[in-house]
């Protein structure tokens, strides 16, 4: 397959047509296959590299009523995606080779994206002793990502021995920073609040102390860390602090935290709860003050994806978790690029390059370079649209942002050299699957 | 008034008008019979995830003295998914007619779920939600204050002036919450007292004072005492040494009660931990107003039942 891109905008602000032949971008198409080519006219539209999320939840194996990899992957494709983490929160749990090597053959047969499975750090994330992390590693699945992402690795020791022993492979431990202690029972952020609605709070507190000790010990231990979601301004602080002291530490911060305040817990309405819960004014202000300053490297959606019965309930007894992979982009638009603090080249990082970088996924490093594997969305950055359901493409509903105005829309998304969406949606899963199949072995970076 | 979900929804005509409906509704009590025909016809539904008798009885009782068909459904124990069965028992009661619903959850912001749900079209009334809110407990607080107070010659008047200290669980109390937007909507002063851990940590936007000194706050004379019930697991949980501590430092001894000024009153709003948050002696006292509370729970459960269902207030829909 051949597709040639006309008149697209590249993150850096310069227009040039894009050629893609046999999985790869290429300078010119060759004359044997260009009469059999695809053009795409790109003209308004902006071409980002393809997006990469380093926390989604696919939940297959085990939760199949909420998401499967299929559904999950055509939710990521239609918000721009062509490669997601998968965690390892799954039944049975991603502690071995042979469940994350699952996971892993179902994300190339169905072809919408690379699926990269995230290995647990203890075993069932029981937070007791270590997943078999070597064998994982080493499996076809390749993991380089650990997390027990849910729950905290909060014994300390642990803690260490993980950072140490996952660096023998390359991988990088995803910390869930939250104290289990201080969030007994926690329902929302903590504060004025969560007084007055008479919901437990997360204190802020649970989340830093956690990021505060991870950074020392990664330091001590010469370890890599890998932060997930942070939620607060005094963890982006604590961060900061880290990494002038030179400690390898990566963070991420999720599209909700970037826009969403603890003020929509108000109704009670629990499409709004979330953990790390949705925090104040200032810290969403922080936060995206971190992401423009590097502070915080990447934005990832921890996709949350949840059957309705789990949210259609009192907001003590709902599940935690928003769906993401379908609004992330706009979100981060609407957060971040309206507001002037990050331009396109700035999402085409926090999006695609440097998640690519931290887990270790080959093919992200220079975008649109000749030779490199094309994966590419085109985002209509003038488009707006109520978000509804009919937005969504993953088995779940609890978004935060039906019935919100959001900018911009995802027109195309190419994975590898073929389309997975065309014209605004998605292409037929026969489709997508046959070209993945013809595209592998020529597109693998 | 479509529903009473919150004591923060209420302005101060609003939280006066349904004072002097149950100035009403207490004389029907001195009657020889206690009943009116208003809600005849009108289905009540008690509707609890939790155990109170006291509280079911209340509203039970009230229902019955407007002729209203009360039925009481006791949905505790379901534990495998509770919140599906918030939704299956309120589609089943909305099947069944019901007008009105009494709910008493475990879960904060349940009575406003079912409220905003669209599974049922009654009335909610709050009866209780986990540590959220108790609006009527306050209600039924403030009419018992505005009675000792003035008497026969309560009707129209709010609580203007009126020094309130609260004391105890603050944290947790469904009762101080209600009472917090109650009483200073109807211009009294409160003063929240108990020790640090139970007190929330923050209480930016409450209209009320935080002190930590049981004594300073008996000896700045407040005209009433309200002691909060505490709950055995807080015990277990550290929140304070131990009983004998709590005690010493925020219980209503009979030293602390005979400091207060010969008019202040105690509060409780029931089950009371005698020797724990409040001395025999205190409970007991002249000053009590443990039973009017019971009593005037009755009356003001059925203003509020007459103002959700009669059309007093907005037309129902």
């Amino acid at each position: 397959m051949s597709i040639r891109i006309i008149g697209a905008r590249l993150p850096d602000g310069t227009s040039r047509d894009l050629f893609i032949e046999n999985g790869r971008f290429v300078d010119q198409l060759s004359g044997s296959q260009s009469s059999g080519s695809q053009s795409i006219d790109a003209a308004g539209l902006i071409a980002l590299p393809g997006l990469v999320d380093l926390h989604t939840h696919l939940r297959e194996p085990g939760f199949e009523q909420s998401e499967t990899v299929l559904t999950g992957s055509r939710a990521a494709a239609i918000g721009g995606f062509t490669a997601v983490f998968a965690m390892a929160n799954t039944l049975p749990v991603q502690d071995t080779a042979s469940v994350v090597e699952q996971v892993q053959a179902f994300g190339q047969q169905h072809g919408y994206v690379t699926v990269r499975p995230i290995g647990a750090v203890t075993a069932g994330l029981a937070g007791q002793q270590l997943s078999e992390i070597g064998a994982m590693a080493q499996s076809r699945a390749h993991v380089r990502v650990f997390s027990d992402d849910g729950h905290c690795v909060h014994d300390a020791l642990l803690m260490r021995r993980a950072l140490e022993y996952v660096t023998t492979f390359g991988g990088v431990v995803a910390q869930h920073a939250q104290d289990p202690r201080l969030t007994l029972g926690a329902q929302m952020n903590e504060g004025a609040l969560s007084n007055e609605l008479g919901l437990a709070g997360w204190p802020a507190v649970a989340e830093e102390s956690i990021i505060a000790r991870d950074v020392l010990l990664a330091q001590h231990v010469g370890a890599r860390l890998h932060v997930c979601h942070v939620s607060t301004a005094g963890s982006a602080d604590v961060i900061r602090w880290a990494k002038a002291r030179g400690v390898d530490v990566t963070a991420e911060v999720t599209p909700h935290h970037l826009l969403l305040t603890e003020e929509l817990a108000r109704s009670y309405d629990s499409r709004f709860k979330v953990n790390p819960p949705l925090r104040r004014d200032e810290d969403v202000l922080a936060l995206r003050e971190a992401l423009a300053d590097g502070t915080i490297d990447i934005v990832a959606t921890d996709h949350a994806p949840h059957p309705v019965e789990a949210k259609d309930c009192a907001w003590g007894e709902a599940a935690n978790g928003m769906v993401g992979l379908e609004s992330a982009l706009s979100v981060v638009h609407a957060a971040v690029v309206e507001s002037g603090m990050l331009d396109w080249s700035d999402v085409a990082r926090v999006l695609s390059s440097k998640p690519a970088e931290i887990g270790r996924l080959s093919g992200y490093d220079s975008a649109f370079a000749i030779g490199s594997p094309a994966n590419l969305t085109l985002y209509d950055p003038a488009a707006s649209r109520t978000f509804s359901v009919n937005d969504l493409r993953g088995k779940g509903v609890n978004s935060p942002y039906l019935g919100r105005q959001l900018p911009g829309r995802v027109i195309t998304t190419i994975h590898n050299g073929y389309l997975t969406v065309s014209d605004g949606e998605l292409v037929d899963a026969d489709t997508v699957a046959k070209d993945a199949v013809a595209g592998n072995g020529g597109a693998h970076g | 008034m479509r529903h009473l979900l919150s004591t923060k929804d209420l302005s101060r005509d609003e939280a006066v008008a349904i004072l002097d409906i149950a100035e009403d509704m207490a004389d029907v009590a001195n009657r020889e019979v206690k009943k009116l025909p208003t809600l005849r016809g009108k289905t009540v539904v008690n509707l609890f995830f939790e155990d109170s008798t006291r509280t079911r009885v209340s509203f039970e009782v009230a229902a019955k003295r407007l002729s209203a068909d009360v039925i009481n459904f006791s949905a505790k124990g379901s534990s495998v998914s509770k919140g599906e069965s918030l939704k299956d028992t309120a589609q089943t009661l909305a099947a069944m007619g019901a007008d009105a619903v009494v709910i008493r959850h475990g879960a904060s912001g349940a009575p406003r779920v079912l409220a905003d749900s669209g599974w049922i079209d009654a009335g909610i009334v709050n009866a209780g939600d986990g540590t959220h809110e108790h609006p009527t407990q306050a209600l039924l607080d403030a009419f018992t204050i505005r009675k000792r107070l003035h008497g026969s010659a309560s009707r129209g008047r709010a609580l203007d002036g009126v020094t309130v200290a609260i004391v105890g669980d603050i944290l947790h109390s469904r009762v101080a919450r209600s009472n917090l937007w109650l009483l200073s909507t109807l211009g009294a002063s409160v003063q929240l007292v108990g020790p640090a851990t139970l007190l929330p940590v923050s209480t930016e936007g409450w209209p009320a004072t935080v002190t930590l000194d049981l004594d300073a706050a008996v000896d700045a004379g407040p005209d009433v005492v309200m002691m909060l019930r505490i709950q055995a697991e807080r015990m277990t949980a550290a929140f304070f040494p131990n009983a004998r501590e709590y005690s010493r430092q925020w219980g209503l001894d009979d030293e602390r009660v005979a400091r207060l000024p010969a008019a202040s009153m105690v509060m409780h709003p029931g089950p009371m931990n005698r020797g724990l948050e409040i001395s025999s002696g205190a409970a007991d006292s002249e000053r009590s107003t443990v039973l009017e509370q019971v009593a005037n729970g009755v009356s003001i459960r059925m203003a509020v039942l007459y103002h959700l269902l009669s059309g007093t207030g907005e037309a129902r829909a």
